[in-house]
């Protein structure tokens, strides 16, 4: 579904992404871990597009096509989400009324039918009792004064209305407890499907108890330095990263 | 000869014309308002109230008294005709009673033609006409009280609870030549009275003009007035707009003045806080595009103790638009326990987007509450790529962020076709070929 090839993008003339090839099959889940300044939150939003970031090198391919000269809009209506590790607040937009518009983009952009308010209304009810959220957030304005765990919460929520192809989870776990993380997890979890794959990046291995990833890719200074099964993940927690120095000067 | 002489001119054939029609008293007030005028001139940029804000359209166009045929108002075509109110339609100044209705008021509601009143009446207005809206240091003010002829009268009695909104119609339509009108409102509201206001000014027609009206506002002791005034002039359109309130002890004023349109707009609004425990809330939002200059200029005197004040003001300018806010405070010596909160919040589109935006605190009593904030943004890029990676589109991304700034005031607005015109005209002025309007 996904294929990153040799992928490199600067911010401000700097050199964050050195060359990542990743490639990420329909039904995989994916868990990009690193140590602080290894590129995950870059790799992430420029996956979705995010102006600033210049690619100087490479292809992201996304079911079959070069997705690199698309605006974000253009690739989330294909169907790839971000879901934000620091979510913006927008005062004064509902979450109703922005995620129904979000919806409502999707499915014009597969040619179905747009839902009215109501039918809308109830698939949002589904979904926020699986997120165990409050219905009264969805009359409030985007994040605005969520909690950070309510914020992430959303995040997941929006996902589940919008149910994308490639979800991309950029340290969705952060700031979480270990009853919201399961809510989360949860949540994530109930997208697993044959035609859907997931990218999550996150620095503890933590999320990963509750999301089994079927890859983990270790992303240093740029690169990807190692994959492995789901057990990398487990001696990273063990050994941290700095055992992988040597592969890090190597690439 | 300079336009301070063209009006002057025209003011010795006006006050023949007014002979056996004003009543005695008002002849000495207009002259005491010409000769104001007459020494002040127009402002100019060197005047502290007026250094944002160059006059020089209105001080060097040739706009004169309307002469003609008054043309026809659609008042439909303009968005209102299906809206439950009383109604006053006003064209070029002139009340035009066929498209004016006033059923449905209760008793101990008088309203009616200002120039009608002057006619049967002139007693009641003696005491109230001119004696709020000072002209001293004010040439626009003192020009209309020289010119005034007509406008909008209401007055309500003690004890009146007025349901049906009142709305004041000003439409403006050129037949050619550019005119200037000078209406003039007065409004006095009863002991523990309500009532709810609406005057807009609206234009019809392409073509320069300028209005250059005054109202005065009189609410009386435990007085509830609501007060929106819209004002939407034409490309061509100049407005020069002053409101003077006054409210008595524990009266209540709560205003909207939201400004659409206009080549050149200056709103003055004056709220005289003049009886214990009365209060103000003052709403305004102002949207600008292409070369249009708005200004806002308002001011709260506390003079007694125990009054509350709230004032928030947005305005959202595109293009190379310039924008004005001005907002005054007084608390004098007596006025302790004063409440006060301002707030101006401006959001540019625009590289070339101006704002000059100046609170003025002069507070003179020491046991007080006096907030006041201002800020200039642009719109959050962080938002709109959140909004872009949910699949909306960035051109719909930045309108929802507009229209989520200017709600916070849109939604306060008591009428539903007020508040959809509003945001109509907001969508307009907004999109790539509206800006141009």
């Amino acid at each position: 579904m996904l294929e990153i090839k040799n992928l490199h993008a600067s911010i401000q003339g700097k050199e964050i992404l050195r060359g990542i090839d990743l490639s990420v099959k329909a039904g995989e889940v994916h868990a990009i871990m690193g140590p602080n300044g290894s590129g995950k939150s870059t790799l992430a939003h420029v996956l979705a597009g995010r102006p600033g970031y210049d690619v100087t090198a490479g292809e992201v391919i996304f079911e079959g096509k070069d997705i690199l000269d698309l605006p974000p809009e253009e690739r989330a209506r294909q169907g790839i989400f971000l879901a934000f590790q620091y979510p913006v607040e927008i005062p004064g937009v509902s979450n109703l009324y922005f995620l129904k518009a979000a919806l409502n983009a999707r499915r014009k952009h597969e040619g179905l039918p747009e839902l009215d308010a109501m039918d809308f209304l109830a698939l949002s009810k589904e979904k926020m009792k699986l997120l165990e959220m409050d219905e009264s957030l969805l009359s409030r304005s985007v994040n605005e004064g969520f909690s950070g765990g309510e914020k992430k919460r959303n995040e997941v929520f929006q996902m589940l209305v919008l149910q994308p192809k490639l979800a991309v989870l950029d340290e969705t776990d952060s700031g979480l407890d270990i009853d919201a993380l399961k809510v989360v997890a949860n949540g994530v979890n109930s997208l697993r499907s044959p035609e859907r794959a997931i990218v999550a990046v996150t620095h503890y291995q933590r999320l990963l108890d509750y999301i089994i990833p079927d890859q983990v890719h270790v992303l240093a200074d740029g690169r990807i330095v190692r994959s492995g099964g789901k057990e990398l993940a487990l001696e990273l927690e063990e050994r941290g990263y700095s055992w992988l120095e040597p592969e890090v000067a190597a690439g | 000869m300079s336009q301070q002489d063209l009006h002057l001119s025209h003011y010795a054939s006006f006050e023949q014309g007014r002979a056996g029609v004003d009543p005695e008293w008002l002849g000495p007030l207009r002259r005491r308002a010409l000769d104001r005028f007459s020494s002040l001139g127009f402002p100019t940029m060197r005047h502290e109230d007026w250094k944002y804000t160059s006059v020089a359209a209105i001080s060097g166009g040739e706009f004169h008294p309307f002469t003609g045929e008054l043309p026809e108002a659609d008042v439909d075509a303009l968005g209102y005709g299906d809206w439950p109110c009383a109604r006053l339609v006003f064209i070029n100044g002139r009340f035009a009673p066929e498209s004016s209705s006033i059923q449905g008021l209760p008793d101990g509601v008088r309203v009616g033609s200002l120039a009608a009143m002057l006619d049967s009446d002139p007693d009641e207005l003696e005491g109230h006409l001119g004696r709020y809206a000072a002209f001293e240091e004010q040439a626009f003010t003192a020009l209309n009280t020289a010119f005034l002829e007509d406008g909008a009268f209401l007055s309500i009695e003690d004890g009146v609870h007025v349901e049906l909104p009142i709305h004041l119609l000003f439409i403006s339509s050129t037949n050619g030549r550019p005119f200037v009108a000078h209406p003039r409102n007065l409004i006095l509201v009863g002991k523990r009275s309500q009532v709810t206001l609406y005057e807009s000014y609206l234009s019809s027609a392409a073509g320069a003009y300028w209005t250059n009206a005054v109202t005065e506002i009189v609410g009386a002791e435990g007085a509830r007035i609501e007060h929106i005034r819209v004002q939407h002039e034409g490309a061509l359109g100049h407005h020069v707009g002053t409101v003077q309130t006054q409210l008595g002890r524990d009266a209540g004023y709560t205003s909207h003045v939201v400004s659409l349109g206009g080549a050149l707009v200056r709103n003055e609004l004056n709220v005289i806080l003049d009886g214990q425990g009365s209060e103000c809330t003052l709403n305004g939002l102002y949207v600008a595009g292409g070369v249009e200059h708005v200004d806002n200029h308002t001011l709260v005197d506390h003079t007694q103790p125990n009054a509350s004040s709230r004032e928030l003001y947005k305005g959202i300018l595109t293009d190379e638009a310039h924008g004005v806010f001005n907002g005054r405070i007084i608390v004098r010596e007596d006025a302790q326990k004063t409440d006060s909160r301002q707030t101006n919040k401006n959001l540019l589109l625009s590289r070339n987007a101006l704002v000059d935006t100046k609170p003025q605190l002069e507070i003179f009593a020491n046991d007080v509450k006096c907030a006041h904030g201002a800020t200039v943004g642009q719109i959050d890029r962080d938002a709109i790529f959140y909004l872009q990676t949910r699949g909306i589109g960035e051109e719909e991304s930045r309108h929802m962020l507009v229209h989520a700034f200017a709600a916070e005031l849109v939604d306060v607005i008591p009428a539903e076709p007020v508040r959809a015109a509003l945001t109509a005209a907001l969508v307009n002025r907004l999109s790539p070929s509206g800006a141009a309007a």
